[in-house]
C-alpha cells in the first residue's frame, strides 16, 4: 500500500466540474510531480461537498484546510506553499459571507454546523469511483448484516420502526411500501430506484449518485432481499452523465467483488441491477409513468390502484423508492431504528436533503434534521439573503410546491407542516425569493414548466395548465381583470381535484399559494397596473426625476432606441414611454440617480 | 465476495488509507518543512515518520508539516504535540524518526537524546 502524508480532496460534483475541477485535479498531479512529492500526497476526486456557492472546493487533510473558489492558476501556489512548505495559503481559504471571517478548517464553516449528514454522509469524503473507500467507511456492512443475521421480515420491521418516509416528495411510509411488496403474491418481483429528478433547481439525487453511488447499490440489494426480488432497475435521466457514469462504475465494481450477482456472501441470495436511462421528462418521476418508461413504453401515468407494489414493472410487484430514501437504508440497518427515529419530529423522522438556491448566500446542498425551522435553514445554514435585501418568500417542493411567506419562517420543516402551509416537501428544492421577485411572475414561471411537461393524457392538466398560463400572461401584461383572478382560482382548484397524476394534482400549487399569501400583488397588477417588485416589463416605467436631472445627456447617449430627448446643459431630459423598450440602460448610466423605475 | 471475513479484510486495509481525512485530535507530529528543513533533510525524516506510523497502525497520530520553526541550524526538527505538552526534537535522521515513533508515540517515553534540551547542553 502506498503511504501518503496528505490527501487533497477535490470536488467532482457536477457544479464544480462545470467550473473546471477536473483541470484542477490534473494541475495538482502535474505540480506534485514537478516537485517530486506525488508519492507523498494523494489527490482524491470526491462527490459534492454541498457548498456549491464556494466551488470549486479543495480540502487538504490532515489539516482539513477548506479552500474555496479555486482556479487552475491557484494550484501551483497551494502545492508550493501548503503541500511543500506546510504553510496554509490563507488568501484562498473559504471566507464566511456574513462575518467575513476566514475559515481555516471545514469544521469551522457555519454552513456545516447545523447539518447532520446521513444520506450525504460520504459525499465529499470518499472517492466515489473506488469501492475500497466506500468499504472503509463501513460500506456493505449493512448488506452483510442483513444477509447473514436477519430475516426479510426483520428487515421490513426495522425500516417500519425507523419511521422513514419517502424522500421523493410524497412522504409515504417506506416500511409499509416494503411490506406491501413483500406480501404481494408472485415469484418475480423487482426493486426500482427513482432517480428521475426533474424539479428546476433540485440536485439532491444527482449528488448522492455522484458522490456515493455504492450506497444505492447496497440499499437496493438489501431491499431486494427484504421483498423477495432478485433484479433492480435504476431509472435515471440521461442529463446526469456523471451520475450515470459513476453508478455504472459502482455496479461493475460490486459485481467484480461479488457484492452483486449470485450467491452474495455465500448465502445463496442473488441480486442484479441495471441502469435505465430516461429522456428527461418531468412526468416520468411519477411512479406509474416511470414504470411505463422502464418497460420501453411512452412515459405516461396510469390510474392507481393497482399500485406498483401489486402490479409494477412488467406487471410484477415492484418496490419503487427514491434515491435519497435508499441512501438512508444502510444507516438504519447499522445504527438501528431507534437511532433514526430519534432524529426529527413526531411524524417526520430522520434528516432531509435540500437544494438551496435563489436569493441566498450559501447556494448548495444541505442536510438537516426534520424539524429544523425555515429560519434556521435560510439564515444559519444558508447564510441569509445577499446584498441586504429583505426576505419575501421561500418556494419549496419545486413546481409542485408553493411559496411560504415570512410570517411562517419559524415553522419547523416536516412533511405535514409544509402541506398545511399549502406547499410540500417535494424532493427538496428550496428557492429563496427576496423583495425583487414578483410573486405573479414566479407562479407563471412554474406554470410555464408544468404546462410544458404535462404529458397530455388527461384534460384537466393538459388544457387547464395552458389556460391558467394564458390568464397569468394577461395579468403580467397589465390586461387582467379581477374576474380573471377569480377564474384563475377556480381553474386551479378544478385541476387540483380532477387530474390523473401527481403532476396535474400539484401543478396549481404555485398559483394557489401565491394567491393565498400574496393576493395583494395580483391586485396591484390588475387594479393599479403596477408590478410592486418591478419585474413585469409591460408594467414597468422608467421616469426622469426632474429635480435631480443635471441635463448631462448621458442617459440619452446610452439609450439604444433613442427615445430620450432633451438638450444638453439646457433642458431636462424626458423618456418617451411609447418607444421605450425598458432595457434599464439609462437607470444604470445616470450618475445622479435621477432615473427611477416604477 | 464469498465471505464477510473477506469484506472485513478489505475494510481494515482501506481504512488505513483514508484515516487521514477523519482525525484531527490525538497526537500531532509536526515536521519543519521550510527551505531550511528541506535542505537539511526533513523530507526523508517525514517519510520515515509516515511509514512507521502506518506500519504500526497508530490510529490517533497525524503527521503533518509546518514552515520554519525558527532554529534553522537545528533542522531537521520535529515537534510532537500531545494535549498541552510539546516535545521538540532536533537534528534528526530517518533512524531517529523511527525510534521516536516506537519509543515516544507507542511507549510514551521521550527520546531524550534527540530533544532540543539535550542538544543545547
Amino acid at each position: 500500500m502506498d503511504l501518503y502524508r496528505s490527501h487533497v480532496l477535490v470536488c467532482g460534483g457536477t457544479g464544480c466540474v462545470s467550473s473546471e475541477s477536473m483541470k484542477i485535479i490534473e494541475s495538482f498531479e502535474t505540480e506534485l510531480a514537478k516537485h517530486n512529492i506525488e508519492k507523498e500526497i494523494k489527490v482524491v476526486k470526491t462527490g459534492c461537498f454541498g457548498l456549491c456557492e464556494a466551488g470549486p472546493i479543495v480540502i487538504v487533510y490532515p489539516e482539513g484546510a477548506f479552500y474555496s473558489m479555486i482556479k487552475v492558476s491557484d494550484v501551483p501556489l497551494i502545492v508550493e506553499e501548503h503541500l511543500l512548505k506546510g504553510r496554509i495559503v490563507t488568501d484562498l481559504l473559504y471566507k464566511d459571507h456574513t462575518t467575513d471571517e476566514t475559515m481555516n478548517s471545514i469544521d469551522d464553516v457555519g454552513f456545516y454546523k447545523k447539518q447532520q449528514r446521513v444520506a450525504l454522509r460520504n459525499c465529499g469524503v470518499i472517492n466515489p469511483e473506488i469501492i475500497e473507500e466506500y468499504i472503509a467507511y463501513d460500506g456493505y456492512q449493512a448488506l452483510a448484516k442483513v444477509l447473514t443475521e436477519m430475516t426479510p421480515d426483520e428487515v421490513v420491521d426495522i425500516i417500519k420502526r425507523s419511521g422513514l418516509r419517502g424522500r421523493g416528495g410524497g412522504g409515504f411510509p417506506t416500511g409499509l411500501k416494503w411490506e406491501f411488496t413483500q406480501k404481494a403474491p408472485g415469484d418475480i418481483k423487482y426493486v426500482a430506484c427513482n432517480a428521475d429528478e426533474g424539479d428546476p433547481g433540485a440536485f439532491m439525487d444527482r449528488s448522492v449518485l455522484e458522490g456515493d453511488p455504492h450506497a444505492i447499490v447496497e440499499a437496493m440489494t438489501i431491499a431486494g432481499y427484504a421483498v423477495g426480488a432478485c433484479k433492480g432497475f435504476v431509472y435515471v435521466r440521461a442529463e446526469y452523465p456523471i451520475a450515470v457514469k459513476r453508478l455504472q462504475i459502482a455496479i461493475d465494481q460490486a459485481k467484480e467483488n461479488g457484492l452483486l450477482g449470485d450467491d452474495i456472501f455465500g448465502t445463496g441470495y442473488g441480486f442484479d441491477m441495471e441502469i435505465r436511462l430516461g429522456a428527461g421528462a418531468f412526468v416520468c418521476g411519477e411512479e406509474t409513468a416511470l414504470i411505463a418508461s422502464i418497460e420501453g413504453k411512452r412515459g405516461m401515468p396510469k390510474v392507481r390502484p393497482p399500485f406498483p407494489a401489486i402490479k409494477g414493472i412488467f406487471d410484477k410487484p415492484t418496490l419503487l423508492n427514491n434515491v435519497e430514501t435508499f441512501a438512508n437504508i444502510t444507516q438504519i440497518i447499522l445504527k438501528g431504528a431507534d437511532w433514526f427515529a430519534g432524529i426529527g419530529t413526531e411524524k417526520s423522522k430522520g434528516t432531509k436533503v435540500f437544494a438551496l438556491a435563489g436569493k441566498i448566500n450559501n447556494t448548495g446542498l444541505l442536510e438537516i434534521p426534520m424539524g429544523t425551522t425555515l429560519r434556521e435553514t435560510i439564515y444559519e445554514v444558508g447564510g441569509g439573503i445577499p446584498n441586504g435585501k429583505a426576505f419575501k418568500a421561500v418556494q419549496t417542493g419545486g413546481p409542485s410546491g408553493g411559496c411560504i411567506p415570512a410570517e411562517y419562517l419559524d415553522t419547523p420543516i416536516d412533511y405535514d407542516n409544509l402541506i398545511s402551509l399549502g406547499s410540500m416537501m417535494g424532493s427538496g428544492g428550496m428557492i429563496v425569493l427576496d423583495e425583487d421577485n414578483c410573486m405573479v411572475d414566479v407562479a407563471r414561471f412554474f406554470l410555464d414548466f408544468t404546462e410544458e411537461e404535462s404529458c397530455g393524457k388527461c384534460t384537466p392538466c393538459r388544457e387547464g395548465t395552458k389556460r391558467m398560463h394564458e390568464l397569468l400572461d394577461k395579468i403580467v401584461e397589465g390586461k387582467g381583470t379581477m374576474d380573471d383572478v377569480a377564474k384563475l382560482e377556480t381553474l386551479a382548484k378544478t385541476i387540483k381535484g380532477a387530474s390523473l397524476c401527481g403532476l396535474g394534482q400539484t401543478a396549481p400549487n404555485p398559483v394557489l399559494s401565491t394567491l393565498k399569501y400574496f393576493r395583494h400583488e395580483y391586485e396591484a397588477h390588475v387594479n393599479d397596473k403596477k408590478c410592486p417588485a418591478g419585474v413585469c416589463q409591460a408594467l414597468l416605467q422608467y421616469l426622469v426625476i426632474d429635480d435631480l436631472c443635471k441635463k448631462c445627456g448621458i442617459c440619452a447617449a446610452k439609450c439604444p432606441v433613442n427615445c430620450i430627448s432633451g438638450v444638453k446643459g439646457k433642458e431636462i431630459y424626458h423618456i418617451d414611454q411609447e418607444r421605450c423598450i425598458k432595457c434599464g440602460a439609462c437607470l444604470v448610466a445616470c450618475p445622479f440617480k435621477a432615473i427611477k423605475k416604477g | 465476495m464469498k465471505s464477510i471475513a473477506e469484506l472485513e479484510a478489505i475494510r481494515k486495509k482501506a481504512q488505513d488509507s483514508v484515516k487521514l481525512r477523519s482525525e484531527r485530535d490525538g497526537i500531532r507530529v509536526v515536521v519543519g518543512m521550510a527551505t531550511c528543513g528541506i535542505a537539511a533533510g526533513a523530507r526523508p525524516v517525514m517519510m520515515a515518520l509516515v511509514e512507521e506510523v502506518s506500519k504500526r497502525q497508530l490510529k490517533n497520530v497525524v503527521v503533518t508539516q509546518t514552515g520554519c520553526i525558527g532554529a534553522c541550524r537545528l533542522e531537521p526538527m520535529v515537534e510532537v504535540y500531545q494535549g498541552d505538552e510539546k516535545v521538540t526534537y532536533v537534528k534528526l535522521t530517518p533512524e531517529d524518526a523511527r525510534k521516536i515513533v516506537a519509543e515516544h508515540l507507542v511507549n510514551g517515553h521521550i527520546v531524550k537524546e534527540c530533544t532540543i534540551g539535550a542538544y543545547e547542553k
